[in-house]
């Protein structure tokens, strides 16, 4: 026991001022590594939980909310057309080296997403593709141009209008770094070895970005990344010295630490912990639910899939109530739409489907499609905020299909050894469960996503008529008439179309010890750490 | 021996190459693979393609297979997948950490395993003996990560006498000279560190020692037993010797041969038992690395230099038991 | 390859033991030995408890249906409540070790586990056997080149722990499935097997009733088939005994890592054991301790018969 008395004293070492009121390590686990610490060129959670506390973006979210508020720019505002946008810088701030941040860094940052060359750079631009549909002389492109009109004001003109705008500037990826550093560090440089990529310097050993924390090391051998406070933080300055974010993949074994007080703070806990943690003292923070899981519908192999009837049916078959109040994590709730009740255009007045046997079967016999067999596609080895465990997830609803004689060919495939490319590359599934995560509050950053386009998840069917809606609706500029055209599709979603079955929404959460303050759980998972301070 | 060591060599060298190039092409069979790893729900068909092509997945297989073929050579085995890190580095720093483990298991296996093997021999039939196969056992049929949970469940969580997972107290800022922590404290004279680190290191490799521990008990007995009964012995005891000088003279050198040809033995099993305890006490070694770079996104290029680093560990260990072969017995000369 | 000039390889030393085996279960021949065997055997009181081990085990599996008080995939909702009150219920009328984390009668589970871990175990070690057994017959009845390659072959695997080999095979496979795991267990003990068959039949090849057999001009794949392959299986079953302990562990430990079987459904108990159990090991123990103690229970079983078996059929041995 003294050896271990010893090891405590000892990590106290980097805040030698943790007595005082404020100050200290905060020791937070994950569950997961982070790619590499430049912005633009990641795409998941893991990378950017580090990333947000070293960097900034124009606009950012309320904490606990998915709503926009100034971030590096005190205001924007656009045109009448929706393609120039026009952000006022805040004054003052400055870069972790040291430059200033003023509208020719912020112009630098865009261009240089846009300017991007090289194939193994670009593809790693997720976001960028996704948000700005291409690159430099590609016809899909939607940047065209930004200008310093002076220090404090940069104008960013569009070729096109996108209904991702605003809130896509919030997202993490368009973080804004330092011109300087990246020039100094090769941030551009992506090199291909092997079947991978590797990163510049700057990714990797010199983020520098405005944030509330400054990068202090990542040591891959223990699994440790180490920030530290930033003194000369433009907003609220940290109120610890030093962060710690510990890589723990295992949940078992993140709920251990934080009960054997090695760690402050762990990210998703397992469902069935939270109970426990909770009666034992500990801080259960949910998120709330930005998230959707769905039972994707492949119309093409099975003909009877095209049949509303045979769809409806299985939606009426499967008791979704029951499988939010035993399998899903605590807060969780039945989906009905596909987006979450908190974002633009959720119509209060779908058509529902709740549990019904009876009318399951009346439906499939009125389709003549009794005795249906469908090929179930389910990931394994894989968890995602969406669905904790999805054998489980499967295993019940599979359980309910066949519940009303739908017979069900249950295919497990990893979710990185074929599952994706089963699903949304071959479509060789009836069935699939998949689910998704909102980055911003846009209701085409949900439905549009699924169901903008022709997806082979789905069948690649020409729903014309479904397409069509909702394009129109994600290019409406008018938010009114936005508002109203996205609930129309979603209540078209529910009785017309229905290419899938919603689920439900369900909030991953975050679990700290009783000394922990500050912390406010984000919908977006975007937790800012710098309002986290650590009582005795 | 230098001849035959290097027709050896040759022959390792052949034969890796064979499996590298069987390797490659199974991999390139597989559905999902790199592309499918490095995307997320996100990517859309364009970022697919141009993610084909930067990887060169649209050139001709054999194209791939000779660069691929050429980058092995020349001891490139590529980056991780998950981590863009080259393989070389993601795997020098896990390796220290399972040697760390295993050898940590090994002084535990043998330091127990041998006394306790020996005694249960002597004492035959006794209570002692008895216990001792039982509990051997029973030792060889749990699923060792099962009994890694069980300690880690009584030992850290009820009470915290042990931490409950890791190399180090996070926030240690130790130094990193070697990757072996408890060298490393010792080295730089972080004693804190290097006790930190030991103490970090009990339950695993106790975990890990369990099953080795339990054949070296077996081993050791029943060799012990087999040279008790040789005419020597019994020669040995006609003649007068005192007790001890027998034992120690004659049973134990004797008898210590098959024990060590079983500790050979066992350092494959241990590399296999690492895997599950390493997963259960979170430690950053080889076994991590091989579940991560199945599990966690299908990392080829780690798998492939993974595969090729087990075949030459097991020559050094070959090589290493056959060196201590003619120490323990000079009959047996290294030719 | 016998060590390529004096240094010996693992693989020599994992040969070594099986070859070991082969020449004390197969030499001396036959019947006699067999009988000697069996005799020695039924006085074993260790072989005695291994036996009515695997006895038990082997009626809990057949009866299952018959002895489990519910269908073990079916759910009872009412059994799980909601989480946020209590995640995995425990013991309740009618369900006398509660229900799993999907409502499913765990008893019955247990009960139907045995079953399904027999049949798991059971495939991978015919499997390997068969697969083992026809390349060491190939090897040892054809020789040559043909001989040369099969134990080349052989060593490498060899020269692999098994549950690594069993882990990179999974991974390597195209699909998961449940024979995805009972292969990957089984490919493991071919080598074994091959090696053990080649060997015993290396040793027949010059005893007295095969120059016999081949002096009254028997063509050679009936001495193989009639003569030599029947003597070789003794030293085949003793290790097919103790490679079952092996590959319910085996399985189990790939569960853990999850590579397992991915149907949850499938009452087994190294999945349930490596899944569930871990899981849900503080919540609700129960459902790591009755698999992990069957799982101990069994695999102790057919180790004891095992050893006692090889312990009887060693001529060192006879009295």
């Amino acid at each position: 026991m003294t050896i271990g008395a010893a090891g405590c004293a000892k990590s106290d070492r980097g805040g030698d001022d943790g007595g005082k009121a404020g100050g200290g390590t905060f020791i937070f686990a994950a569950a997961g590594d982070p790619k590499n610490f430049d912005p633009i060129f990641n795409d998941d959670g893991e990378s950017f939980r580090p990333i947000r506390q070293m960097y900034d973006t124009l606009i950012t979210h309320k904490p606990g909310t998915a709503d926009l508020t100034g971030g590096l720019a005190e205001s924007w505002s656009n045109d009448p057309t929706g393609k120039i946008w026009t952000f006022k810088l805040r004054q003052g701030v400055k870069f972790h080296d040291g430059t200033a941040l003023d509208a020719t860094a912020v112009c630098a940052n865009f261009d240089r997403w846009y300017n991007m060359k090289g194939e193994a750079a670009q593809s790693q631009m997720i976001y960028y593709t996704d948000v700005f549909g291409g690159f430099a002389g590609s016809p899909d492109a939607v940047y065209d141009n930004c200008k310093a009109q002076d220090a404090s004001t940069a104008v960013v003109a569009m070729k096109k209008y996108k209904g991702a705008f605003p809130g896509a500037f919030a997202l993490t990826a368009f973080s804004i770094a330092s011109p300087a550093a990246m020039k100094q560090y090769g941030s551009d440089t992506v090199t291909q070895s092997g079947d991978s990529f590797s990163y510049s310097a700057f990714a990797n050993e010199h983020p520098t970005g405005t944030g509330a924390f400054t990068f202090g090391g990542w040591n891959k051998a223990t699994g440790e990344i180490t920030l530290n406070k930033n003194p000369d933080y433009w907003g609220d300055k940290a109120k610890v010295d030093k962060m710690i974010i510990k890589i723990i993949k295992d949940e078992n074994t993140r709920k251990q630490e934080l009960r054997a007080g090695t760690v402050q703070a762990i990210d998703f806990p397992a469902p069935a912990d939270r109970k426990a943690l909770a009666s034992e003292g500990y801080k259960v923070l949910e998120r709330p639910a930005f998230n959707i899981l769905y039972l994707g519908i492949n119309q093409k192999n099975n003909p009877k899939l095209k049949d509303l009837r045979v769809r409806q049916a299985i939606a009426y078959a499967l008791n979704r109530a029951q499988l939010v109040q035993t399998k899903g994590p605590g807060g969780s709730a039945v989906a009905d739409e596909f987006l979450p009740n908190t974002v633009l255009g959720y119509a209060p007045d779908v058509q529902k489907y709740e549990y019904n046997v009876d009318k399951a079967k009346q439906l499939l016999a009125d389709a003549g499609a009794t005795g249906l067999t469908l090929n179930f596609y389910y990931p394994t080895e894989v968890s995602r905020p969406y669905m904790p465990n999805p054998q489980e997830i499967f295993t019940v609803l599979a359980n309910d299909l066949q519940a009303v004689g739908i017979k069900v060919n249950g295919v497990p495939r990893p979710w990185n050894g074929g599952f994706k490319d089963d699903v949304q590359q071959f479509g060789k599934q009836d069935l699939h469960i998949l689910g998704w995560t909102g980055d911003y509050n846009d209701p085409g950053n949900f439905v549009g996503t699924f169901f903008g386009r022709g997806k082979i998840e789905f069948g690649d069917q020409a729903m014309t008529e479904m397409f069509t809606a909702i394009g129109k609706a994600d290019a409406t500029v008018d938010q009114a008439a936005k508002k109203a055209a996205f609930e129309q599709v979603n209540r078209d979603l529910a009785s017309k179309w229905l290419p899938a079955v919603p689920i439900w929404h369900a909030p991953p959460a975050l679990v700290t010890t009783k000394n922990v303050e500050g912390l406010v759980p984000s919908p977006l998972t975007a937790e800012e750490f710098n309002t986290v301070s650590l009582t005795k | 021996m230098v001849r035959v060591v290097s027709r050896r060599l040759i022959q390792l060298f052949v034969t890796l190459i064979a499996l590298m190039t069987l390797v490659f092409f199974w991999l390139r069979s597989l559905p999902g693979g790199p592309v499918d790893a490095l995307l997320g729900e996100r990517a859309t068909p364009q970022t697919r393609e141009l993610l084909t092509r930067a990887l060169g997945y649209d050139q001709p297989i054999w194209v791939q297979y000779g660069r691929f073929l050429k980058n092995v050579v020349t001891g490139d085995f590529g980056n991780s997948i998950r981590t863009g890190e080259p393989v070389t580095d993601v795997i020098s720093r896990s390796f220290p950490a399972t040697i760390e483990l295993a050898v940590a298991a090994i002084i535990i296996a043998v330091g127990l395993g041998i006394p306790l093997g020996y005694l249960a021999a002597r004492y035959r039939g006794r209570l002692l003996d008895n216990a001792t196969i039982i509990v051997t056992l029973i030792g060889i049929s749990i699923p060792i990560f099962f009994l890694g949970y069980l300690l880690k469940d009584w030992l850290t969580q009820g009470i915290h006498f042990f931490p409950p997972s890791g190399r180090i107290s996070t926030g240690m800022d130790n130094t990193d000279v070697t990757g072996f922590f408890v060298l490393d404290g010792l080295l730089t004279r972080e004693f804190d560190a290097s006790a930190d680190a030991l103490w970090h290191l009990v339950l695993p490799a106790v975990t890990l020692a369990t099953i080795p521990l339990a054949i070296i008990v077996r081993i050791t007995r029943a060799s012990v037993l087999d040279v008790l009964d040789e005419d020597y012995i019994r020669t040995a005891d006609a003649k007068g010797l005192r007790n001890a000088t027998i034992r120690k003279r004659h049973v134990l050198r004797n008898a210590l041969l098959p024990v060590v040809t079983t500790i050979g033995l066992q350092t494959g099993a241990l590399l296999a038992g690492a895997v599950l305890t390493e997963k259960v006490y979170n430690w950053g070694g080889l076994g991590t690395l091989i579940t991560d770079s199945i599990s966690g996104g299908r990392d080829y290029p780690v798998l492939q230099a993974l595969i090729l680093l087990a075949a030459v560990v097991f020559i050094v260990v070959n090589l290493l038991v056959d060196l201590s072969y003619a120490i323990i017995d000079p009959r047996v000369r290294v030719q | 390859m016998s060590g390529a000039g004096g240094i010996t390889t693992l693989a020599d030393h994992k040969r070594r033991r099986i070859d070991e085996l082969t020449a004390r279960t197969s030499e001396g021949g036959g019947v006699s030995l067999i009988r000697d065997a069996g005799r020695r055997l039924l006085r074993n009181p260790t072989a005695i408890v291994g036996a009515a081990i695997i006895l038990l085990f082997l009626i809990i599996a057949i009866f299952a249906p018959l002895v489990a008080p519910h269908d073990p995939v079916q759910r009872f909702p009412e059994l799980t409540r909601d989480l946020t009150v209590d995640s995995v219920p425990g013991a309740s009328a009618g369900h006398p070790l509660g229900s799993d984390p999907l409502g499913r009668d765990f008893a019955s589970r247990m009960i139907y586990g045995a079953r399904q871990t027999l049949f798991v175990g059971v495939l991978a070690t015919l499997i390997g056997l068969l697969f083992g057994v026809l390349l060491g017959a190939i090897a040892g009845a054809a020789g040559g080149w043909v001989d040369v390659l099969i134990m080349r072959v052989t060593d490498v695997m060899l020269a692999l722990p098994s549950l690594l080999l069993a882990i990179t095979l999974v991974a390597l496979a195209r699909e998961s499935t449940q024979w995805t795991v009972i292969i990957a267990v089984a490919v493991v003990n071919v080598p074994i097997f091959a090696r053990l068959l080649r060997g015993s039949m290396l040793a027949q090849r010059e005893s007295d009733h095969v120059l016999a057999a081949r002096a009254l001009g028997v063509r050679r794949r009936d001495i193989v088939l009639r003569h030599m392959l029947p003597n070789s299986l003794t030293a085949v079953i003793v290790q097919a005994t103790l490679t079952f302990a092996v590959a319910i562990l085996d399985a189990a430990a790939l569960s853990f890592l999850g590579l397992g079987d991915p149907d949850i459904n499938r009452a087994e108990w190294g999945l349930m054991l490596g899944v569930d159990g871990v899981r849900y090991l503080e919540v609700r123990p129960e459902l790591a301790y009755f698999p992990a103690l069957a799982i101990i229970l069994v695999a102790l079983g057919f180790t004891l018969l095992g050893e006692s078996m090889r312990e009887a059929l060693d001529p060192k041995n006879r009295r």
